[in-house]
């Protein structure tokens, strides 16, 4: 145990940390909406996550965003943006399709369903670690390498951003990227808690968490609620996963997972079913991880991640913002 | 007649909770189920409002078939429910839970929904009082009438009232029914589930009595409340 780089670096921590917990606390709102309204965790969001982070590096392969410089790198941050939040919705709504709408028209037991969602998610994973096989199939082995070729490495994000920093925080100079993925994921959240809070459509997915016999009384279409919170969490994953892209530069077929464990994690430590739970969750985990590592050092950084979370949850089994369940607000 | 029930039965699994149910409610009426508990009142209403699959039978409200349509459209006819346990919106604030009985109102935009809103203030100035309450934080008999008053939102043709007399003091009681029969007056047909038969029969043009899931008796309030054999059952003796 060293406290000394804890205390030197602190600045550097909390920014770096709270960069991180803005990405999970963005896939964290993924779990808490459908837990909110399902009562059930959809444990293939991560891949929603990974799905959108392959989109945006595609779609800017695709449009060659490597060569882009000065206020081209905005427009193809946006693009980037744009597409990995609209493939995340399309997979969450596909996820919710195929294997949730199902077995919810059959009544099936929450446990049915909490196995087809980590069998979706081990299906989605590896049909994008196996993206080169169906082309060899038809005999294509040479079609689209650069894009399916070694499926079971990482993907660079073609779009490069030079890291300037910008101004100071104690001893640590906060850099434009840091700016970027703070200040992108401060407007989602304001966005989706605006929506949620204040909008029609926003009143009848709260409804339907605190009473979906209540809500159906009310003319609240509980399907379309339902797709509805797969399309918004698909789309905050999306968000954060251009985010990740530019804070580690890469992803892989299986990047979803751990990320995925982390985001659950943070909604659960925030209170499950609670949007704003999330958020806290996301920020706390990220930072505590940070700080974790400069004191037990970086391999420990996971096992300071679950500790909390188990620690706190035995003081606050519903979680920091978490009520009982029946009152919590969505 | 504006809400017609043929021969309704209901299973739950496999037991049978109502049985060849039949009623009517006609325009301009307040109609009363009552019976014990576990006769099948309050499965009588969620068909109704179509939160139970129906058997058999046909339920139909101004001549329209709606026996399989899902309940998130009936409120677009015209049928509202308080629903029994009042189904309060917990983490919304008194007036978000008004603005989710509009929620499926076609002219949700125009004045008349504040005409609406204003009418409920009326009939509940403690509502008015409470607009920014949380509902998870207010007593019971707040929370009645603020099923009510949600219920009215949507400007029904038929409001069913289920048990709304429950859990509440003697003196709210008699304060909830005279609402009642107040929303009737100002043209609100009611179909009402109700424990307290005494004030149920009081109340109602027509009443009908359910027992282990049929309707074993049916007459105006006034003849149902002065049988003997009702007294004994279902009013104690004293009306």
């Amino acid at each position: 145990m060293d406290f000394s780089l804890l205390f030197s670096h602190f600045p550097e921590l909390t920014i770096t940390g709270l960069a991180y917990g803005a990405i999970y606390a963005l896939i964290a709102l993924g779990y808490t909406l459908v837990y909110g309204v399902l009562r059930l965790i959809n444990f293939a969001h991560s891949e929603v996550f990974m799905y959108g982070a392959f989109a945006a590096v595609w779609v800017l392969m695709a449009l060659g965003g490597g060569k882009a410089s000065g206020l081209g790198i905005a427009g193809y941050l946006l693009i980037a943006f744009l597409s990995a939040m609209t493939v995340s919705a399309l997979i969450a709504l596909l996820l919710e399709r195929v294997a949730y709408r199902p077995l919810r028209k059959r009544n099936s037991p929450p446990l049915i369903a909490l196995i087809s969602a980590i069998g979706a998610s081990f299906a989605l994973s590896e049909a994008m670690g196996l993206r080169d096989k169906p082309f060899k199939w038809f005999g294509q082995e040479n079609a689209f390498q650069d894009y399916v070729g070694r499926p079971r490495e990482a993907s660079p994000f073609p779009l490069k951003i030079d890291v300037v920093r910008l101004f100071s925080i104690g001893n640590y100079q906060v850099s434009n990227i840091d700016l970027i993925v703070l200040g992108a994921a401060i407007v989602m959240m304001i966005v989706l808690d605006q929506f949620v809070n204040r909008s029609r459509l926003g009143r009848g997915i709260r409804a339907v968490a605190q009473d979906p016999e209540a809500a159906a009384l009310m003319g609240v279409n509980r399907d379309r609620v339902i797709r509805l919170t797969f399309v918004l969490g698909g789309a905050m994953a999306g968000a954060a996963a251009v985010m990740y892209l530019l804070k580690v530069g890469q992803v892989r077929y299986n990047s979803g997972f751990l990320l995925g464990v982390k985001a659950f994690t943070a909604a659960v430590l925030g209170g499950i079913g609670n949007l704003r739970g999330a958020l806290l969750g996301g920020f706390i985990l990220g930072v505590a991880e940070n700080y974790g590592q400069a004191v037990f050092g970086g391999e420990w950084r996971d096992v300071v991640a679950f500790t909390l979370l188990v620690v706190i949850l035995l003081f606050r089994p519903t979680g920091l913002l978490g009520e009982s369940l029946g009152k919590a607000r969505a | 007649m504006l809400l017609e029930v043929e021969d309704l039965s209901v299973n739950y699994g496999r037991i049978e909770a109502i049985r060849g149910v039949s009623f009517t409610v006609d325009e301009g009426e307040v109609v009363t189920l009552i019976g014990a508990n576990g006769a099948g009142k309050t499965t009588t209403m969620k068909t109704v409002s179509g939160l139970r699959p129906v058997r058999t039978g046909t339920i139909r409200f101004e001549g329209q078939d709606i026996t399989t349509m899902p309940a998130h459209e009936r409120p677009v006819l015209g049928i509202a429910q308080s629903p029994e346990g009042r189904g309060c919106f917990v983490g919304m604030t008194v007036i978000e839970n008004l603005d989710m009985g509009a929620y499926a109102r076609k002219d949700r935009k125009s004045p008349a929904v504040k005409e609406d809103l204003e009418r409920v203030f009326g009939l509940f100035p403690r509502l008015a009082e409470r607009r920014t309450q949380v509902a998870g934080t207010m007593s019971g008999g707040e929370q009645q009438m603020l099923a009510i008053g949600r219920a009215l939102m949507a400007s029904p043709k038929l409001l069913l009232l289920d048990e709304p007399s429950m859990g509440l003091a003697p003196k709210l009681i008699q304060q909830i029914f005279d609402i009642i029969t107040e929303i009737n007056k100002q043209g609100t047909t009611v179909l009402l589930v109700e424990q307290n038969a005494a004030q149920a029969l009081k109340r109602a043009n027509r009443a009908y009595i359910l027992e282990t899931g049929e309707i074993i008796r049916e007459g105006t309030g006034e003849e149902l409340a002065n049988d003997p054999a009702v007294k004994a059952a279902y009013l104690g003796g004293d009306v």
